[in-house]
């Protein structure tokens, strides 16, 4: 069984929806995001996103932005961030990790390539922005000869109809974005996910991680209940960066990081 | 009945197939929360395409609005100087607001008014499609939303002002170098942001399918003018046909009617910038490789990690680090060619058509120009090269100056 539905099916019998903070690969260096992602499990992480830094992110806000900037500044490739996540296992052999970035740069390393040398690293899924199901043909049968979830996206936006398109052959879990808009910039209300949800749900029986716009700890136990994840990104990152000094982690970076992921982790099992 | 070329299945002009994908490149990279309206955008296309009424409305606008169509001029004195081929220029710099960019704003705000969008947003790089933006929402009264790179407002200024005049609200986007490509980036993210009433107006042949094709079909005018024009004045089609290549456009426009045209030879001039070898330049085919940006896979300037490169060129409009997907499939099945023109060149070039003809070009097209300075001394006189003038050069000036050490 993959780690992906292993930890989802552990959660249902604990009766509480799963916590899944994001950090940005390399960010601000690659000693500081890999300690980082060795101590979220820790601070009560159910499921890692890393993101994969790209010099376009069009569909991130401000503080992705510049974490990506950051992260690149660092010296971030996609084959650095593989070795973080081979680094990351040597320690934690069940925590998930999803990779969350642009297409490029997987297409720059060779989609057949990735998807075998992610799932050597120890990565279970992988989110791309920019790859709707029209195009997700390019990595699709790369990603399941080698046992890489490919994690669908459904938008507001996504119609009735198109749910059962996009959601057809999805694997792993489902990420809601659950605002029309860029990652950081407004939050879904909690009529609003009690309205979508059920509509998601009649066209997949995967997991929902709704992610976009959840900050506090409040509304990380809001999602948690109506989904079954919360994606917590930009409060965090946003968190981090107010610690850096000149762009230089500093030794307040993983306290402050990793408290906050504890209040959250806190109202998620709350 | 005649069945139009572009309908023959071993036509070049068929292109894109159902995924929008010209060979390998172009297709729909957007994030899932812009597909529906990508797909959306498609139909209410395609629905525009079957309605004679609206190529009706469109001809009115061309017409008395735009000022279609525009004078193919051949171009004596540059001819003699050149002492080989005859050349004619397409003169797109004539059209209302001085650039071949009104005539895709134009098709493409008739549809947005179909569709019901009451908003546009829209990316620039020399301005000149966001004052032809800016001008038909004065025009309809539509709400306007322009993304400018920071350096870019900086050296265009003269257009920046005019958009405002035009009641457009400018955003200067302060990302990565302050180029096309950041504002690309920036639009994007308040189209996704605004998506129940904006319309993205997308100024040249790149970004999701269905834009390469639509704004293709919309610049076509450029060339299917062209076509009457050259037959009407020499009995027969040109030898060469050149424009200068941003996204490619207005190349694109010029090419299409001939692409069935074996013996027309198609160059597109790509923006060397410092020099194809400097890593100061913006020639995506001649030095990028097949990637994915900005919602389509076509050649991008970018490193080996697939982190897309800043593009350098003295020309605002072509200071991007991509090429519309027609262009990546035409230049792969050899169709038409593409070579770069550097800054300098493009300055002699500049001045020798302002000095000859009395036209001051944009840099965008004086880059065409350099160009053709190259092939037409060497070609008989009995040839013929068609250059795309795409735009004027009145925005220029300022950074002409500069080059040329005058403090205006």
């Amino acid at each position: 069984m993959s780690r992906i539905k292993a930890r989802f099916e552990a959660l249902k019998k604990e009766g509480r929806g799963a916590l899944i903070p994001y950090l940005q690969a390399f960010d601000p260096d690659y000693e500081t995001s890999l300690e980082l992602l060795k101590a979220m499990p820790a601070a009560g992480a159910d499921l890692i996103e890393i993101g994969v830094p790209f010099s376009d992110p069009s569909a991130d806000g401000p503080t992705i932005q510049a974490a990506a900037l950051r992260g690149l500044k660092a010296g971030a490739t996609l084959g650095g961030v593989l070795e973080m996540v081979r680094s990351f296992r040597e320690t934690d052999a069940e925590t998930p990790i999803i990779l969350m970035g642009y297409l490029n740069p997987i297409d720059s390393y060779g989609p057949a390539e990735f998807c075998f040398d992610a799932v050597q690293a120890g990565v279970d899924g992988i989110i791309v922005v920019d790859m709707p199901t029209e195009e997700a043909d390019l990595l699709d049968s790369h990603a399941r000869e080698a046992g890489l979830d490919i994690i669908s996206l459904v938008a507001p936006t996504t119609s009735r109809t198109r749910l059962f398109h996009v959601l057809k052959d999805a694997s792993g879990f489902v990420y809601y974005v659950s605002i029309t808009g860029i990652t950081g910039t407004g939050s879904a209300s909690q009529a609003q996910l009690e309205e979508a949800l059920p509509k998601i749900r009649e066209a997949t029986d995967l997991p929902v991680a709704i992610g976009f716009g959840i900050s506090t700890p409040e509304q990380a136990w809001t999602a948690s209940r109506i989904g079954d994840a919360a994606v917590v990104a930009s409060a965090l990152i946003k968190t981090m960066a107010g610690t850096l000094s000149e762009g230089k982690a500093t030794d307040k970076t993983l306290p402050a990081v990793l408290e906050q992921l504890m209040a959250l982790s806190a109202a998620v099992r709350a | 009945m005649t069945t139009p070329s572009s309908s023959l299945p071993n036509s070049l002009r068929s292109g894109p197939d159902e995924r929008g994908r010209f060979g390998v490149f172009g297709g729909r990279f957007v994030a899932e929360t812009l597909m529906p309206l990508v797909l959306e955008l498609e139909e209410a296309y395609r629905a525009a395409q079957a309605d004679p009424a609206f190529r009706e409305e469109l001809d009115y606008y061309y017409r008395d609005y735009v000022g279609r169509p525009s004078p193919l001029w051949f171009a004596k004195r540059l001819t003699e100087e050149l002492g080989g081929a005859k050349v004619y220029l397409k003169r797109e710099e004539l059209n209302h607001t001085g650039s071949h960019k009104l005539n895709n704003v134009m098709g493409q705000i008739l549809l947005a008014r179909r569709m019901g969008k009451t908003r546009i947003v829209a990316e620039t790089g020399a301005g000149q499609h966001g004052v032809a933006t800016a001008t038909v929402c004065a025009l309809f009264g539509l709400k306007c939303v322009i993304y400018m790179g920071a350096t870019d407002v900086e050296r265009q200024k003269p257009n920046v002002f005019r958009m405002h005049l035009l009641g457009a609200e400018v955003k200067p986007v302060t990302a990565g170098a302050g180029t096309l490509k950041d504002a690309m980036n920036e639009a994007m993210r308040d189209w996704v942001a605004n998506v129940a009433d904006t319309y993205f107006l997308v100024g040249t042949v790149a970004g999701p399918h269905p834009y390469p094709e639509m704004v293709r079909d919309f610049q076509s005018i450029i060339g299917t003018e062209v076509k009457e024009q050259i037959v009407r004045a020499e009995g027969r089609l040109p030898d060469v046909i050149v424009a200068a290549i941003g996204g490619g456009s207005n190349a694109m426009g010029i090419f299409h009617p001939f692409l069935d045209d074996e013996d027309v030879r198609l160059i597109g001039v790509e923006a060397a910038g410092l020099g194809l070898d400097s890593g100061k330049t913006a020639a995506s085919i001649s030095r990028g490789r097949s990637g994915v940006l900005h919602g389509n896979r076509t050649y991008l300037l970018q490193d080996k990690h697939g982190q897309i490169e800043e593009a350098h060129s003295i020309s605002a409009g072509l200071d991007y680090p991509g090429i519309g997907p027609e262009h990546s499939w035409l230049n792969d099945i050899g169709r038409a060619e593409y070579v770069g023109v550097t800054d300098q060149e493009a300055l002699d070039a500049f001045q020798l058509l302002t000095r000859t003809e009395g036209i001051i070009p944009a840099l965008e097209c004086a880059h065409g120009l350099a160009h053709v300075m190259k092939i037409a001394p060497e070609m008989p006189k009995d040839k013929i090269i068609v250059l795309n003038v795409s735009g004027r050069g009145d925005k220029d000036i300022f950074t002409v100056a500069s080059h040329l050490g005058v403090n205006l």
